[in-house]
């Protein structure tokens, strides 16, 4: 049970949060043949780019309405329909996805019904659907943005069905999965016999093919047939908490019941992911998963003397905060945390506190840790405070591989015990001749001597 | 919003750049930035460029006014080096609620203000204005001034909202702002016939330093980069320098010709890309600085470095000529660093099969011209699908641009160099061109090419 700390701040220092309009735009980013597009100014757009770019090292997708002080002012109809009129022309997506960001929803744009007046306007743009969510960027954080955009997706997108496709399972995939996470939920289904269909899916758009012909969209992603058969499908699986309003809208819409698994990273977490996919199969755990299990435990085995009693610090959103931190905690971990936005997990968080915060408070808290884990902002605290740092989220801008880096699954836990028990290992101390020499000052205060 | 629109106009007006003389006064009057097509643009926003133009004094603290999206989504990812002070990697920002919103923003930035005095004590506090908080009408200048007053430090208001246009625009403001604000408010503590002011240099990845060792030799000053690995106190007092150097871009015209206008500082506009052009930027600060009364041996002794570092240059180069003789390359960067990249390509033997104009002047593109020749290959607006074609036809052997189009190349098997903002390496000055020849060679011959282009045995053949 966590206490929850909201900053007491006016000043943000060294951000740990991201805008919710980007987090929109990315889950759009896993739609096939998509083109995202931001309701603002340029900038915006750009920034959103560049970040996504470098952690990728993809080619990114991603569109402006371009709004300057006089549309805004003016109100941004026109743009609005300037903009899906010329990348209808120009890129042909099959779906795109419309974000608006703080400055059109301060100024108030009624989207909606701006959306309406151009569906009267151009019936030649009737068969690309327009999915949009309001993402004013001064509320919530990234991965509510993600969470929006997915509702919105299978809300306007998914059809109810009157035929049930047996073997076909929905997957709602929160933003703290990466494409390697997505590849290896999709093979455990697939193992069972199952079909799954993944939303978003980045594992086929962002996951680094290399296509024969250049597109002005996204390339691989879930399909929009893919969407509208979700409710064919027997049941979902929403993977973080994230997902869950996706999840009710779709069961609402669909009938299609859901299953949320709050976290994947863990052996009894995915004992849990199995032990489903088996009853929604009928089928037995493959020998692949109970080998992987095995290796799994003997990893636990072999790492838990590194693991336990070492403080960690942890700043990730909501969700990967949840994931890493409950997995650490099982590991025998103390978990120091600091997330961006309010999420009902956080309360049972297993630390004293959380704080809603910024990387300046975890780099307090971090203080005396053995590890930092965090985006690749972390870095300069990192060199501060001189401690092993790993690179978890968005955006990792400063190592190369963010899309495969593998947190879920047994397979993806073993190698997360020995990464991590590996970084433990080589900060390891020696013991010295004055080990266990008070230090000066202590011996005074009649305080312990403390390793350093 | 009265003394924003004031300023924009005047940065429009600016009598020194060419491109902006060649208008009527009705054209001119609307500003260099083309309108921006809704559904088809690309670039960051004013509040972008003047990030980019100020972020590089070191030890103030920048704080960002806005919602999270304009700081969270941006913060230390750009280059520009440091040889002290770090304050500058922080990333501050008042990340606005909805609260705010409605009742606006001005007491969280002036809370904001005094925590960064007395958490981090820097000599001056940059706020920098976004879009939301000038549109609620978030007057940070007031605010800025009030501040000032209060604690006793610089607070500068950087108004360059992301919705006024372009990042060439910020840079603008941004030299606005310190012209201001900071140039002329603090005195250097002695002064020397050759302090110069080098303007519009950024020192990413270091370029600086590629430079600096030469004029350290020759006995020259840089009183202030602006703002390159600047400290504030350096910028401050600036409008002491002797002469000044504007690099080769149109960014920061509004500062070196107000300066002149002020403080009687001559400059030139010059590069340090190239040999050329880099020995061409040598000759004309010693020019300037003599013509200022500094002695007049300095044109001699900066001659002499000039014969020995072009020498020693052209002997580390060789080796390569040979191995890059007739490759091509398709350059695509912004502007006018186009020529001077161009000639410097060329001095070693380097083919420009094209090269972007987007954002060029037309004294750019003459340039361009002169030194590429009539069949100049000036693309004014090539499309990544165009690109990628000409790459992957192979009509070009190597990409130079910035990072976002490196997919492009990369994705269609070809080389790819990186010559924008988030480079890693320095290719300034003599030294910078032998690393940015060595770098392409590197590309252009590394062993993987061969391979990503063969196709898998079953593809190939039915096995
Ligand atoms: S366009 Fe406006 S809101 Fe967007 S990043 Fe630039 S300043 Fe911020």
């Amino acid at each position: 049970m966590a206490t929850v700390i909201t900053s007491k701040k006016a000043c943000s220092v060294n951000p740990l949060k991201m805008s919710q309009p980007i987090g929109a735009a990315l889950a759009f980013l896993g739609l096939n043949r998509c083109m995202p597009l931001l309701h603002g100014s340029q900038g915006c757009t750009a920034f959103g780019l560049v970040l996504f770019v470098r952690h990728f090292r993809e080619a990114i997708p991603l569109q402006t309405t371009a709004m300057n002080e006089v549309a805004t002012i003016l109100g941004g109809m026109d743009n609005v329909e300037q903009a899906i009129v010329n990348i209808c022309n120009r890129a042909r997506p099959e779906v795109i996805g419309l974000c608006s960001t703080g400055l059109t929803e301060t100024k108030g744009d009624d989207v909606e019904g701006y959306l309406k007046l151009i569906r009267a306007k151009h019936p030649e743009l009737d068969g690309v659907p327009i999915v949009y969510v309001s993402t004013p960027d001064y509320k919530d954080a990234f991965q509510d943005g993600w969470s929006k955009a997915v509702t919105g997706i299978v809300r306007q997108l998914a059809q109810p069905a009157a035929v049930r496709a047996e073997r076909q399972v929905n997957v709602l995939a929160g933003s703290h999965l990466t494409p390697g996470d997505l590849e290896e939920i999709r093979e455990m289904a697939e193992a069972f016999g199952l079909d799954p269909i993944l939303v978003p899916d980045l594992s086929g758009s962002l996951d680094g093919h290399i296509p024969e012909d250049f597109s002005p969209t996204t390339l691989g992603g879930t399909r929009l047939e893919q969407i509208r058969a979700m409710g064919a499908s027997r049941a979902t699986i929403a993977v973080g908490e994230q997902m869950r309003p996706a999840a009710e809208a779709l069961e609402q819409k669909t009938g299609v019941p859901y299953t949320l698994f709050e976290r994947l990273t863990g052996l009894t977490a995915n004992d849990r992911l199995l032990a489903f996919l088996s009853r929604e199969s009928g089928r037995q755990v493959p020998d692949k998963y109970r080998r992987q299990r095995s290796q799994l435990v003997d990893a636990m085995l072999d790492g838990h003397f590194f693991f336990g009693g070492k403080r960690v610090a942890v700043g990730a959103e909501p969700d990967l905060l949840w994931d890493v931190g409950c997995w650490l905690a099982e590991m025998g971990c103390e978990l120091e945390a600091v997330t961006t936005a309010h999420s009902p997990l956080l309360e049972r968080l297993p630390s004293a506190e959380v704080t809603i915060g910024d990387l300046e408070d975890l780099e307090r808290l971090a203080h005396g840790c053995d590890l930092l884990i965090t985006h690749s902002h972390g870095r300069q605290a990192a060199e501060r405070l001189g401690i092993p740092f790993l690179r978890m989220g968005m955006p990792t801008f400063d190592r190369l591989g963010a899309a495969h880096r593998l947190s879920v699954g047994y397979r993806g836990t073993r190698d997360l015990v020995f990464e991590i028990g590996n970084l433990f290992l080589a900060n390891a101390h020696d013991n010295r001749p004055d080990t266990w020499t008070p230090a000066k000052e202590e011996r005074h205060a009649g305080a312990p001597a403390t390793a350093h | 919003m009265a003394t924003l629109a004031g300023k924009i106009q005047q940065v429009f007006d600016e009598p020194a750049c060419g491109k902006n003389q060649a208008k009527s006064d009705k054209e001119r009057k609307k500003g260099c930035s083309k309108q921006l097509q809704p559904g088809a643009a690309a670039g960051g926003c004013a509040f972008d460029g003047a990030k980019i133009a100020l972020q590089p004094i070191t030890d103030v603290a920048h704080l960002v006014h806005g919602p999270i999206a304009c700081e969270g989504n941006s913060w230390d990812n750009r280059g520009a080096k440091s040889s002290g002070a770090r304050l500058y990697r922080t990333g501050f920002t008042t990340d606005i609620n909805e609260t705010d919103v409605v009742f606006g923003g001005e007491k969280r930035l002036f809370k904001s203000i005094k925590e960064i005095l007395d958490k981090y004590d820097p000599p001056a506090v940059f706020v920098y204005q976004t879009c939301v908080t000038a549109l609620i009408g978030d007057d940070i200048e007031a605010v800025c001034k009030a501040a000032s007053a209060k604690f006793g430090k610089p607070v500068i208001p950087v108004n360059a909202p992301g919705f006024v246009g372009s990042k060439n625009l910020g840079n603008k403001l941004a030299g606005e702002a310190l012209l201001d604000h900071v140039i002329g408010t603090e005195e250097p503590a002695y002064t020397t016939p050759y302090d110069i002011n080098i303007i519009g240099e950024y020192n990413l990845a270091g370029e600086l330093w590629q430079v600096k060792p030469l004029l350290d030799e020759l006995g020259i000053r840089i009183l202030s980069c602006i703002s390159g690995d600047a400290r504030y106190h350096e910028v401050a007092s600036s409008h002491r320098a002797r002469a000044a150097m504007m690099v080769c871009s149109k960014a920061m015209i509004n500062v070196a010709r107000k300066m002149e206008e002020r403080y009687g500082i001559p400059f030139f506009e010059g590069s340090f890309y190239g040999i050329s052009d880099m020995s061409d930027s040598l000759r004309q600060i010693a020019r300037l600085l003599v013509e200022k009364g500094a002695p007049a041996e300095l044109t001699e002794r900066t001659e002499a470095l000039i014969r020995r570092e072009e020498a020693r240059a052209w002997e580390r180069l060789d080796p390569y000529r040979e191995r890059l003789a007739g490759k091509r390359v398709l350059l695509i960067t912004g502007g006018v660093k186009s020529w001077s990249v161009v000639a410097a390509l060329q001095e070693v033997g380097l083919e420009i099969v094209g090269t972007s104009v987007k954002k060029s002047t037309k004294e750019d593109k003459e340039r361009i011209k002169e030194i590429m020749g009539d069949d100049a290959h000036m693309f004014d607006d090539m499309t990544p699908r165009e690109m990628y074609r000409m790459l992957k036809e192979a009509r070009a052997d190597i990409m130079l641009s910035g990072g976002r189009s490196q997919f492009v190349a990369l994705k269609a098997k070809m080389p790819w160099l990186d010559i924008n903002q988030e480079r890693h390496h320095a290719y300034a000055g003599y030294e910078g061109m032998v690393a940015l020849v060595r770098e392409i060679e590197k590309s252009l011959y590394n062993p993987i090419w061969e391979q990503v282009r063969t196709p898998a045995p079953w593809d190939a053949a039915p096995l």
